[in-house]
């Protein structure tokens, strides 16, 4: 399969993600405040299965680090936006919590792939 | 009024998180992927977190969002350039249209 040939199925899954996440009719299960906050948590989950794509097929290890790096990112994104419909405000308190272990679990995974010890 | 400009702040933070992935897929090297995504997605989970600010206003949520994003800020640069130097120390390439290579020339003054 040719370079142009996997750049037109790449363009065409994507755009079709995001035209189902903004244009289909909610289902019933996301029964929320206002169909904007639920629109926007299924557009965030689309940029996460995005990032796992990348921690599936990442060729070397460097390249999963930085998708789970990221990855953690959008969760405290993902709590900020849950919230405002569920009206449960720890949610926050949770986003904070992981965005200090992400980024403590990010630096103890760059020490080990440089090959370092960790007391260094 | 508040919530039409936290909207608008969601709605611009969410673009910035899309794009950031897109790049992530996209871009060709480990060190193009980082410098994509790291400042986009930094940029957008602090629009969406400042868009929590402006629903919420001055009370305990408001300004824990607020502390998230000054230590989002603070932390996403400081493990974005320790990817980097970890990946450059163990020895991943760099793609072969790269036209410049400064680290590496660093490297190999310092030796």
């Amino acid at each position: 399969m040719d370079k142009r040939m996997r750049w037109s199925i790449g363009f065409i899954v994507i755009a079709a993600a995001a035209a189902v996440v903004i244009f289909c009719p909610l289902p019933s299960m996301i029964r929320w405040q206002s169909p904007f906050l639920a629109r926007t948590f299924l557009w965030l989950l689309l940029s996460a299965i995005m990032c796992l794509y990348r921690v599936l097929r990442g060729p070397t290890a460097p390249d999963r680090a930085v998708a789970i790096d990221m990855l953690g990112i959008l969760i405290v994104g993902f709590c900020a936006v849950l919230c405002l419909p569920t009206g449960r405000d720890w949610y926050i308190d949770i986003g904070i919590a992981w965005a200090l272990q992400s980024f403590i679990g990010i630096m103890a995974l760059a020490k080990f792939l440089e090959g370092k010890e960790f007391d260094e | 009024m508040n919530e039409t400009i936290g909207a608008g702040l969601i709605v611009i933070g969410l673009a910035f998180d899309f794009f950031g992935c897109l790049g992530l897929i996209r871009f060709p090297d480990v060190y193009n992927r980082l410098q994509a995504a790291a400042k986009c997605i930094t940029l957008g989970t602090s629009g969406i977190l400042l868009g929590l600010f402006c629903y919420k206003g001055f009370t305990a949520t408001g300004i824990k969002a607020l502390l998230c994003m000054a230590f989002i800020l603070l932390t996403a640069p400081v493990s974005a350039h320790a990817l980097a130097r970890a990946a450059y120390r163990s020895g991943v390439k760099p793609w072969e249209g790269t036209v410049i290579d400064q680290y590496g020339e660093d490297i190999e003054k310092r030796k």
